[in-house]
């Protein structure tokens, strides 16, 4: 037990005097020499099938040229992950440990930051690091206001769409205010997931973005003396909206799949998603009718990236970091964004690619559900954790009896 | 012979055999599952009072209490799970009931129950999936009638499914637990000799359902009283199809602390601890409360069996329910139906009654995914069945070779499993496990199982066990066969049957795991019911059609070999095998 241990130790002290606050240095080849043979456990959201065939690839490729093994560990919900390696370090198991890699952003990130649970920095010495759009998205650098200070690495970007029936609605709403007058002629067609699901605290951020007098307090931890009168206006507006959702209010989806289903099945007219693609990969996949179209509101939309961390205690380090530069790479970028395989837009800029990479995302198929990056508008930075926190738990304080 | 001769000749067997092990199974069968029960509640106790070192919290206090109490929707929360859990219990053993006061006796009635194999090794989860597909607005019955009967083009905005009073909820879990009750008086009666008192009740003018009503039921009810409580218990404390059917602002207590378990936020762990250890509370509670409406119940059949009514209410509700139960079976058959028609349709849109069209594309894209965790979970339930009947079988053994009756309280102890809620012990066990370092191995996905294996095996197989007539050994043994060979040659070919239906019945429990595959395995073992959980998220029905179908399949083709296999071997000895 001591001899892994020690080794993590001194491999976690080497990155700290190697480190000076993002200028990590990492001897690539011996990463590559022990990553050899590894199995990396990658704990990662199951529930979209797309992304489990992507992952399911890039096991093959990263098996493949680099002889690292991908083990996905299939989750409801990445909070299990994060349950795990709380239930390791109760146990005392701190090296070893078997959470080797994640999919994690926002509120996960934090908490398990502000735990000490993750292993790093190790993000921005992997070499294909270089790509990632560090300054036009600066969700790859700052997630949800928390700098990502190398403690993970991104993988693929989210931004808020609104996916919608052509056949039914014909000019969606643009607004958030737009959306309760379109509820007022349309009532019961349109809901949100449960607000304990992250997608259903977003349409709440998403409204409060547009309708807080000053947008700017947002990127600053909501406090008990700001709070009240930031959210009060959005507030308001909620509580016009409601009865107008589907089920009156009383009833949400679960989760964005289940939302999804409930506009096949012609319950709902249309839908928040976090995917630009999301309507033309379910499309594609028979989940949606062809009619669907996306469209965002014209004053921005939240997006956000998705991360890959590495825990404290993780067992196969090494392995972890190669996965998470493969994923970085220009082509397998390229593959997660044809919305034929995943359909998730690149974290990378393209203008640091070379030429023949960049044809990559040229020759990218199209499709008239997908939105151009014009079409997809401002992006708007998500709010500090705290605020999606607080939203959640006084949604439930005010509508839970 | 008399019982101090029985006792002699116990005791010479137990000499003469390789009794001395045997005499380790009981306590090793009861430790295989106490042990992680009690260290799992004491995992989950200390956090509901504030003790977590892993995230800085080393000191004792109320406060996870004070977070739970908090929690606006609490009331109506405990509100929702006490009435759906007594609901659906109360519901099932009626319908239970009058299913079998309808059918006892009659020709077809063994096959009749056997019939009700299939729904018994279809997994909660599946069910439940189904069961929603047929009752939501956009559900297949609506689908049915619409638009030439409803004139409805768009699926209208009632909540059918997921129902702030729990209705769905109730559905589901009664077209489960109505087929599990019935198993279980069937196998009641077995002990009952129900047959020529019947025919002295009917002599006397009491019609069928009356003379089964009033002479074997007060007979049956004793004996089926525990796994009444495990279904009260589960009904209580059920998670999976709580969130299928449940209402979801507030929903149960089981799916709140499931909810805060896994919150993003890790703080969350003390007021979900609290909340599992309010669920235990509430599940004791309950089971205390019915043992008391039993005593007034019993009071009340005390009177109305003294009247000696002919005809009444009760015959005409009785015959009802039997009805009902009947129909709860059709219900269910066609939630399945649902789901196999989906795992084939190409597209298949609201108010369509029939899909657009039907293909293999989507099992020939599932068959790679589902061959592996197909093999685990054959795997992971054939070693759990085994290890469990081998327990049971020397537990069962050793009581024969030394008669002493078994106490009540060795019964409860089997029962803790079923009655202490899961949520409420298996993240204990899981810190537990991860202590050890015996996290994520199949070897400890194996033992949770058997944790649940256990006690279904033991109560399917005890009564067959103890009702073979102890004569057959008696004569071998005088014929100077050893224990070991009386064992083998005797007992076990008479059993046969009961065995290997006790088995089947035990793996239909192992693959229906979810929770503890998932806290055991640390996610890294993928059985059919953990792929199918994390699917359903996914909602896409052709998916979790195919998984529902083959997550039912298996269990089913375990039971069918457990028919199969005595009916070839004792093709030529009819007397045989039919215990």
């Amino acid at each position: 037990m001591i001899i892994p241990g020690l080794r993590s130790l001194l491999f976690a002290a080497v990155f700290a005097v190697a480190c000076d606050a993002g200028a990590q240095v990492i001897d690539w080849n011996a990463t590559l020499a022990k990553a050899r043979g590894q199995t990396v456990n990658w704990n990662a959201w199951a529930g979209d099938e797309k992304t489990n065939a992507f992952i399911a690839w890039v096991g093959d490729e990263v098996n493949r040229r680099h002889g690292v093994k991908i083990n996905h560990v299939k989750l409801k919900d990445t909070a299990e992950a994060v349950t795990r390696v709380v239930a390791e370090k109760a146990a005392g198991r701190n090296a070893d440990g078997t959470v080797d890699l994640m999919w994690i952003n926002g509120p996960n990130f934090l908490a398990m930051k502000q735990q000490g649970l993750l292993f790093g920095p190790f993000a921005t010495a992997l070499p294909n690091f270089r790509y990632v759009d560090t300054t036009n998205r600066q969700s790859n650098v700052v997630d949800f206001t928390v700098p990502v200070d190398g403690y993970e690495s991104p993988w693929r970007t989210a931004q808020i769409v609104f996916v919608y029936d052509s056949k039914r609605i014909a000019a969606p709403p643009r607004s958030v205010p737009e959306l309760l007058e379109w509820s007022r002629r349309n009532p019961g067609r349109v809901t949100h997931p449960n607000v304990r699901n992250f997608l259903g605290s977003t349409f709440l951020k998403q409204a409060l973005y547009e309708l807080a007098a000053d947008p700017a307090v947002l990127q600053q931890p909501a406090t008990d003396a700001n709070f009240e009168a930031v959210t009060a206006p959005m507030w308001a507006w909620y509580d016009a909206l409601k009865p107008l959702l589907w089920r009156g209010g009383r009833q949400f989806p679960e989760n964005g799949p289940a939302q999804r289903q409930l506009l096949n099945d012609g319950e709902i007219d249309m839908m928040i998603s976090f995917n630009p693609s999301e309507a033309a990969v379910s499309i594609a996949s028979g989940l949606l009718p062809d009619t669907v179209r996306t469209f965002v509101f014209s004053k921005g939309t939240i997006g956000n990236t998705s991360f890959v961390g590495i825990p404290y205690n993780a067992a196969n380090k090494e392995g972890a970091m190669v996965v998470a530069d493969f994923l970085l790479e220009p082509a397998t970028q390229a593959v997660a964004q044809d919305f034929r395989q995943m359909g998730n837009f690149s974290v990378l800029d393209l203008a640091k690619l070379s030429p023949g990479d960049r044809k990559r995302f040229d020759d990218l198929p199209r499709s008239a559900a997908l939105p151009t990056n014009a079409e997809l508008g401002r992006v708007l930075l998500e709010p500090h954790p705290s605020w999606m926190t607080r939203i959640a738990a006084t949604w439930e304080q005010r509508y839970t009896k | 012979m008399d019982d101090a001769h029985r006792r002699d000749m116990g005791a010479a067997i137990h000499e003469i055999g390789g009794g001395r092990w045997l005499g380790a199974a009981p306590p090793l069968t009861v430790a295989a599952f106490v042990v992680p029960i009690a260290a799992g509640l004491a995992g989950t106790l200390l956090p509901a009072f504030g003790y977590l070192p892993a995230i800085g919290s080393a000191r004792l206090s109320l406060e996870p209490w004070r977070l739970l109490a908090e929690y606006p929707g609490l009331r109506s929360s405990i509100v929702l799970t006490l009435t759906t859990g007594v609901a659906a219990t109360l519901l099932s053993l009626l319908l239970a009931v009058g299913f079998c006061a309808q059918v006892s006796g009659r020709p077809w009635a063994q096959r009749a129950s056997a019939a009700l194999a299939p729904l018994l090794a279809t997994p909660h989860s599946a069910l439940a999936i189904g069961v929603a597909f047929l009752l939501l607005p956009s559900g297949w019955i609506v689908r049915a009638l619409s638009p030439w009967l409803t004139g409805w083009t768009l699926p209208p905005d009632l909540a059918t499914v997921g129902d702030p009073r729990g209705i769905a909820l109730v559905v589901g879990l009664v077209l489960k637990e109505v087929p599990y009750l019935i198993l279980m008086i069937s196998g009641a009666l077995n002990q009952v000799p129900s047959a020529p008192q019947i025919a002295v009740a009917r002599a006397l003018g009491y019609n069928r359902i009356a003379a089964w009503l009033k002479v074997v039921l007060p007979q049956v009810y004793p004996q089926i009283r525990l796994p009444v409580y495990a279904v009260l218990a589960f009904s209580l404390s059920v998670v999976d199809v709580a969130l299928i059917l449940g209402p979801g602002n507030p929903p149960t207590l089981a799916v709140l602390a499931v909810r805060w378990f896994s919150d993003a936020d890790i703080h969350f762990y003390f007021p979900a601890a609290a909340a599992a250890t309010l669920l235990g509370g509430l599940v004791l509670v309950a089971i205390a409360a019915w043992h008391g409406g039993e005593q007034l119940v019993a009071a009340w059949g005390r009177r109305w069996l003294a009247v000696g009514r002919r005809d009444g209410l009760a015959n005409r509700l009785t015959a009802g329910a039997g009805a009902a139960a009947i129909a709860s079976f059709a219900f269910a058959a066609l939630a399945l139906a649902g789901l196999a028609l989906w795992s084939f349709a190409t597209q298949w849109r609201f108010p369509a009654a029939w899909p657009d069209g039907l293909d293999l594309a989507n099992w020939a894209r599932r068959l790679d995914g589902l061959a592996r965790p197909a093999a685990i979970t054959l795997a992971i339930g054939a070693a759990a069945t085994i290890i469990a009947l081998i327990l049971v079988i020397a537990c069962l053994e050793n009581e024969s070779r030394r008669p002493r009756p078994v106490g009540r309280a060795a019964l409860w102890l089997l029962y803790l499993p079923l009655l202490v809620p899961q949520v409420a012990f298996l993240f204990g066990a899981q810190v537990l496990l991860i202590r050890f370092s015996a996290d994520g191995l199949f070897a400890s996905v194996v033992w949770a199982h058997l944790i649940f294996v256990l006690p279904y095996l033991f109560l399917s197989l005890a009564d067959p066990w103890r009702a073979l007539d102890p004569r057959y050994a008696r004569t071998a043994a005088c014929l100077g066969a050893s224990p070991a060979r009386v064992f083998f040659r005797v007992k076990l070919p008479l059993l046969l049957k009961p065995v290997l239906l006790a088995c089947a019945v035990a793996f239909a429990v192992s693959a229906g795991q979810y929770l503890p595959t998932l806290f055991a395995g640390n996610g890294r073992v993928a059985t059919l019911t953990t792929e199918a959980v994390t699917l359903a998220a996914g909602a896409d029905r052709r998916v979790i059609g195919a998984y529902a179908l083959v997550q039912a399949l298996l269990p089913m083709l375990v039971w069918l070999a457990a028919v199969l296999v005595p009916w070839f071997l004792y093709a030529r000895r009819r007397g045989i095998g039919r215990a």
